[in-house]
C-alpha cells in the first residue's frame, strides 16, 4: 500500500476532526438569536452522531475480515450490531432518557436509590469501556502495519496518544457535529470504493461468487508468514517453499503437501500457483482455534452463533458511549425517533461490509494464511484496480478506518473518563473537577487498553468486540430492562445480578484472553459467554429481588411514573400562534 | 455437555461462596472462657444488638421499622417474646406466643399510655406450658408525648425485667427523637430552599411596565408583543411547582428577560450566545441563571451611558455542563465580591449572586458554587458548573397549559 497517498489522507481526517471539534460550536452557535441557540439537537443529527461513534474498527474492518475467513455465517455480526438498536428502541430508549440519567450508574442510582449498586455498575461500565477500547487500538495497529509496515502495537499506541492528548486538552468534548461528520465520512469511505470495486469485479471477469466451495488462488500468490502456522490440507496442494515446513528446511523446492496437518515455521515463504486450492488454516487465537475455512459446520457453531446474537442484541444498550448520547435528546419521544434513524443509518452502512468480505474471498484469500484477514478492506482496491485509482481508493478506506478508530476511541475515552472521575476514583471536595486530575484520569482511561493491546497481540478484532458486547449484555441488560419494566426490582437483586452475571461474564472473558483456551466446549463457553451469563444474570436478579422485597425503594412508584409518562403532552403553545390570533 | 454442567456448577459455587462469605464475615458473639470474658462478651453482645436495632428506628416508628428492629430488641432484653405498639395498634410481635397474646397486647398497653411509667402486668394466660405469664410494659416517649409501648414477656414477675424494659424503652425513645430531629432537619432544608428561590425583582416589574407603556401609543404592536413576553416571563418566574428546570427553559426565560430589558435600553444592550446543543436538556435549579444575567445587565448598563455587551456561553464538559455569563461593565473589587458572597455586603448589594451561590451549594454540594472573575473596570465573568446528573435533581414535568 502506498504511504504517499495514505498518510496525507489520514492526517487530513485527524485535522478535520480536531478542527470541527474546536470550531464547530463557534461557527454554528455564536448568535444573538435565542431561538437558534436554544434549538436542541434534532434526532437526525443525534442519530448520525450515535452511528458515527458506534461504527468502530470491528464494523469497518472486522466484519469483512470475518466473512473472508469464515464465509457468510458471519453475517450474524452486522445483523446483531444493528438489531441491538431495535431492542434499545422497544425497551429502553425513551424511559432511559426520561430517567434523566447521564450514565448507566446514574440510572441505577436514580431508579434504585442505592450508592452501592451505583458503585458496582460504575466498575462494570469501565470494564466494558476498556474491553471495547482494546479492539479499536488493535485495529489502528493493523491499519498502520498495512500502510507503513510499522509493528502491530505502534498504531494502537499512536491513536491512544492522539486521543488522550485531544481529550485531556479539552478538545473534542463528544461534540455532536464531530461524530455526525465521522459517520458520513465512514459511509463515504466505504461506499465510493465499493462502487468502483463492484464495477471492476464485473468488468474484469464477472466471476461467480464461490460461497461454500473450496477457495482457490486465482493467480500466482506469494505468502510470507509473519508467525508460525498450522495448515490443514484436505486435497493435495502443490506449493513452492523457501523456509521450514514440518521441521525440514527447503530453498525454493516444490512440494506436494498431502492430506493432513502441516506445520510451517515463521518467515517461510510459500508460493502457490494459480488455481491451487487455499489450504485451511488453524488460526491460533482465542476461542476459534478449531474453526477453519471450509471444515463444514464449526464445532459448537450453533452455540457461538446464538451467543453472539444474544450478546449483540442485548449488549448495545449497555455500551457507555451510546448511553451517554441519549442524554442529548430533549425528550423520550425524541430519543425514540433518534433510535429509528440510527437503525436506518446503520442498516445502510452494514450493507457494504459483506460486499468487501465476499470480494476478499475471491481476490485476497492469501490474507487468511498470513492472519491479516482484518486488513481485507484496506488491500482490496489495490488488488482489483491497478494504478493511481486503486491507491487513492485504498487511502480513502484507510482514512475511513482512522475515522472509525478516532470516533469510537474518543467517545469511549470520554465516557470512561467521566465515570472514572465522577464515580470510581475517590475525590475530595473541589478536586473532583480539577483540570490536572481530569488529565491524569484520561491517561488512565486510555493507558490501560493501550497496554492491554500491546500485551494481547492479535486477537481478532471482531472477537474482542463480541466479548465487550457479551459483558455489557450480562451486566446491564437485566439492570436496564428490569429497572424500567419491573416494579419489584430491589437494589440487592440488581447488585447480585451485576456481580454474579456480569462478574462471571467478565471472568470468562478474562480467562479466554489470558488463558488462550484451545478447543472444546470450555473454549466456546468462555469465549462467547452471553448465552449462559445473560440468563444467569436475569435469574439471579429476579430471585434475589423476590427474596428481598423489603428492599424495594420507596420512590419506585414515582420513578416508574416518570419513566413511562411522556413529558409535556400538550407541548408549549406556539407564541407566534398566540400573537397571530389576537393581531 | 459435561462442560456445560461444570460451568453451571462453577457459577453456582461462586454464588454460594459469595453468600457464605458475606454471612461468615458478620461479627458474631464469641463465648468467653472466664467470668470477666463472659461479662465483656455479654456487654459486647448487648451493644451489638443495640447498634443493629438502631438504624431502622432512625426512620421513625411504624410497622416496617418496628418489624426490622424487634428481633434485635428481643436479643437485647433476652426474653422469649417482645411486642411493639403505637397508640392504636400492635406494630409487631417477635418471638413465641404471638397467636394468642398478640390480640390482648394493646389492652395491657392501654393503662401504660396514661401512666407513663414501666409496670409489670400479669397476662392471665391459661394455656398450659405458655411461658408468657407476665407482661412488662414500658412507654416510648418523644418530647413528653407517648408514641407507643414496648412490651416484653416473661414467665414470672421480675423487677429486673421491668427495669430492663424501661431502659430499653428509653433507648428506643432516644432513637425516635433522633428520627424526629432528622425529619425536622430535612423540613428545614426544604424550607430554606423554598425561601432561597430567586424572587423576581419589583424594580424589574416596574421598569418593564414603564417601558411597555412608552410604546403603547407609538408602536402598539411592539407593546403587545412585549406584554405577551412579560406575561410569559412572569408565569415562569412565579410558578410554584418543582424546584428544577432545564437549561433550555431557563434560556427561554432569559430571552424574555433580555427582550424586556432591551425595550428599556434599546441598542445599548448587545448579547452574544454560544450554546452547545448537547447541554440544553441539563437539569438545574429553577431561576439560577436569570439573576446572573440580571446582574450583568445592571453592571453593564445602569451605572453608565455607553453600550454593554453580554456573552452567555454553555459548554459540554463530559459529566458536567459549564455555563458562563460575562459582561464588559464596571466590574468590582474582588474583595468586595468575596464579602457579598459571604453575606457581608449589606442588604441591597448582589442578593442575586449570593442567592444563586447558596442554592447551587445546597443542591450539588460545596464543590459547585459560583466562580466569579472580576476587577474594577474589568467587567465580570461568572461561571456555573452543573452536573448533568445529580441524585434527586429531576426536571418537574411541564405545567398543564
Amino acid at each position: 500500500m502506498n504511504a504517499a497517498y495514505t498518510v496525507p489522507a489520514i492526517v487530513l481526517v485527524i485535522l478535520a476532526t480536531v478542527l470541527i471539534g474546536a470550531l464547530g460550536l463557534r461557527i454554528s452557535r455564536t448568535t444573538s438569536d435565542f431561538y437558534v441557540a436554544s434549538r436542541s439537537v434534532n434526532p437526525g443529527l443525534n442519530a448520525a452522531a450515535i452511528s458515527g461513534e458506534y461504527l468502530s474498527a470491528a464494523s469497518f474492518l472486522g466484519i469483512a475480515g470475518l466473512i473472508l475467513v469464515y464465509g457468510p455465517n458471519m453475517l450474524w455480526y452486522p445483523f446483531g450490531f444493528t438489531a441491538g438498536y431495535l431492542v434499545l428502541l422497544l425497551l429502553v430508549a425513551a424511559p432511559l432518557r426520561r430517567s434523566g440519567a447521564y450514565t448507566l450508574p446514574d440510572f441505577a442510582e436514580a431508579r434504585l436509590e442505592s450508592r452501592y449498586v451505583h458503585r458496582v455498575a460504575s466498575v462494570f461500565v469501565v470494564g466494558v469501556g476498556w474491553l471495547y477500547l482494546v479492539p479499536q487500538l488493535q485495529g489502528a495497529g493493523l491499519t498502520m502495519t498495512v500502510i507503513t509496515g510499522a509493528p502491530r502495537w505502534a498504531g494502537g499506541l499512536l491513536v491512544a496518544a492522539v486521543v488522550t492528548v485531544v481529550v485531556a486538552a479539552g478538545g473534542m468534548r463528544s461534540i455532536t457535529f464531530v461524530q455526525a461528520f465521522q459517520y458520513w465520512l465512514k459511509l463515504t469511505a466505504l461506499l465510493v470504493p465499493a462502487a468502483f470495486l463492484l464495477v471492476a469485479w464485473q468488468t474484469h471477469d464477472g466471476h461467480r461468487l464461490a460461497y461454500g466451495k473450496q477457495l482457490t488462488f486465482r493467480e500466482r500468490t506469494h505468502v510470507t508468514l509473519s508467525s508460525p502456522l498450522d495448515l490443514s490440507v484436505t486435497r493435495p496442494v502443490r506449493v513452492t517453499v523457501t523456509g521450514d515446513v514440518d521441521g525440514r528446511g527447503y530453498a525454493g523446492t516444490t512440494l506436494d503437501l498431502g492430506p493432513g496437518r502441516h506445520h510451517v515455521e515463521q518467515g517461510a515463504r510459500l508460493d502457490f500457483a494459480a488455481g491451487t486450492p487455499v489450504p485451511d488454516t488453524v488460526v491460533m487465537s482465542g476461542g476459534r482455534a478449531d474453526q477453519s475455512v471450509d471444515s463444514g459446520p464449526q464445532p459448537h457453531s450453533l452455540y457461538t452463533t446464538y451467543s453472539l446474537i444474544i450478546a449483540t442484541l442485548l449488549g448495545t444498550m449497555g455500551l457507555p458511549h451510546v448511553v451517554v448520547r441519549y442524554y442529548t435528546s430533549p425528550t423520550g419521544a425524541a430519543a425514540r425517533r433518534t433510535t429509528v434513524v440510527v437503525l436506518v443509518l446503520l442498516g445502510a452502512f452494514y450493507l457494504l461490509s459483506p460486499v468487501y468480505g465476499m470480494l476478499a474471498r475471491l481476490h485476497a484469500p492469501d490474507l487468511i494464511l498470513t492472519g491479516d484477514s482484518d486488513a481485507a478492506v484496506l488491500v482490496l482496491p489495490a488488488r482489483l484496480i491497478r494504478g493511481v485509482t486503486g491507491e487513492l481508493l485504498g487511502s480513502l478506506l484507510s482514512a475511513g478506518a482512522f475515522a472509525a478508530f478516532l470516533a469510537t476511541t474518543s467517545g469511549l475515552t470520554i465516557a470512561v473518563t467521566g465515570v472514572l472521575t465522577k464515580h470510581v476514583l475517590p475525590s475530595r471536595g473541589r478536586t473532583s473537577w480539577g483540570v490536572r486530575r481530569f488529565r491524569w484520569v484520561t491517561l488512565l482511561a486510555t493507558g490501560v487498553p493501550a497496554v492491554a493491546q500491546v500485551l494481547l497481540g492479535d486477537l481478532p478484532v471482531a472477537d474482542s468486540v463480541g466479548m465487550a458486547f457479551a459483558l455489557s449484555a450480562a451486566a446491564f441488560c437485566p439492570l436496564l430492562t428490569l429497572g424500567i419494566w419491573w416494579r419489584r426490582l430491589t437494589p440487592q437483586g440488581a447488585a447480585a445480578g451485576l456481580v454474579v452475571g456480569g462478574g462471571s461474564a467478565l471472568a470468562a472473558v478474562v480467562a479466554t484472553i489470558v488463558g488462550g483456551m484451545d478447543g472444546g466446549w470450555w473454549a466456546s463457553l468462555l469465549g462467547s459467554p452471553a448465552l449462559w451469563s445473560v440468563p444467569l444474570s436475569f435469574l439471579v436478579t429476579v430471585i434475589v429481588s423476590l427474596a428481598t422485597q423489603g428492599g424495594v425503594p420507596g420512590g419506585t412508584e414515582a420513578m416508574m411514573r416518570r419513566l413511562h409518562t411522556p413529558e409535556d403532552p400538550g407541548g408549549r403553545p406556539d407564541p407566534a400562534a398566540v400573537r397571530g390570533a389576537g393581531g | 455437555m459435561n462442560g456445560a454442567l461444570l460451568g453451571v456448577c462453577g457459577v453456582l459455587l461462586l454464588a454460594v461462596g459469595v453468600l457464605v462469605g458475606r454471612w461468615s464475615a458478620r461479627p458474631r458473639r464469641t463465648a468467653g472462657a472466664g467470668a470477666g470474658a463472659l461479662t465483656e462478651a455479654s456487654t459486647l453482645a448487648a451493644l451489638h444488638a443495640a447498634s443493629l436495632a438502631a438504624p431502622p428506628l432512625r426512620a421513625g416508628l411504624n410497622e416496617s421499622t418496628a418489624g426490622k428492629s424487634a428481633r434485635r430488641i428481643r436479643d437485647l432484653l433476652g426474653t422469649r417474646a417482645v411486642c411493639l405498639t403505637d397508640r392504636a395498634s400492635v406494630l409487631t410481635w417477635d418471638g413465641i406466643g404471638g397467636d394468642h397474646h398478640r390480640a390482648e397486647a394493646l389492652a395491657q398497653a392501654a393503662s401504660m399510655l396514661q401512666e407513663r411509667r414501666a409496670a409489670a402486668v400479669p397476662t392471665g394466660c391459661h394455656k398450659p406450658g405458655c411461658p408468657l405469664g407476665w407482661a412488662f410494659v414500658a412507654p416510648l416517649t418523644v418530647e413528653d408525648e407517648v408514641l407507643g409501648t414496648l412490651i416484653a414477656y416473661g414467665p414470672a414477675e421480675s423487677a429486673g425485667l421491668v427495669r430492663a424494659a424501661e431502659e430499653v424503652a428509653r433507648w428506643i425513645s432516644v432513637q425516635l427523637e433522633l428520627a424526629e430531629l432528622d425529619r425536622s432537619r430535612t423540613r428545614l432544608i426544604e424550607a430554606e430552599i423554598r425561601a432561597l428561590r430567586a424572587q423576581i425583582s419589583p424594580h424589574f416589574i416596574y421598569n418593564s411596565l414603564a417601558a411597555i407603556a412608552s410604546f403603547v401609543r407609538t408602536d402598539p404592536d411592539r407593546a403587545r408583543e412585549l406584554l405577551l413576553e412579560f406575561a410569559d416571563f412572569t408565569r415562569y418566574s412565579f410558578r410554584r411547582h418543582g424546584d428544577f428546570t432545564t437549561l433550555a427553559e431557563e434560556l427561554h426565560s432569559i430571552e424574555q428577560y433580555l427582550t424586556l430589558a432591551g425595550a428599556r435600553f434599546g441598542d445599548r444592550l448587545e448579547v452574544t450566545l454560544q450554546v452547545a446543543p448537547e447541554v440544553l436538556p441539563v437539569t438545574l435549579p429553577f431561576l439560577c441563571l436569570q439573576p446572573l444575567v440580571e446582574n450583568a445587565v445592571k453592571h453593564g448598563l445602569e451605572d453608565s451611558a455607553g453600550t454593554s455587551h453580554i456573552t452567555i456561553t454553555a459548554q459540554d464538559a463530559g459529566v458536567d455542563a459549564i455555563v458562563a455569563i460575562e459582561d464588559d461593565g464596571a466590574g468590582m473589587d474582588p474583595r468586595h465580591l468575596g464579602r457579598i458572597l459571604d453575606g457581608e455586603g449589606g442588604p441591597s448589594t448582589g442578593i442575586g449572586l449570593r442567592n444563586v451561590d447558596q442554592r447551587l451549594r445546597q443542591v450539588y454540594g460545596d464543590g459547585y458554587g459560583l466562580v466569579a472573575e472580576t476587577g474594577v473596570e474589568a467587567g465580570m465573568k461568572v461561571t456555573v458548573r452543573i452536573p448533568k446528573y445529580h441524585k434527586g435533581v429531576l426536571p418537574s414535568p411541564g405545567p398543564a397549559r
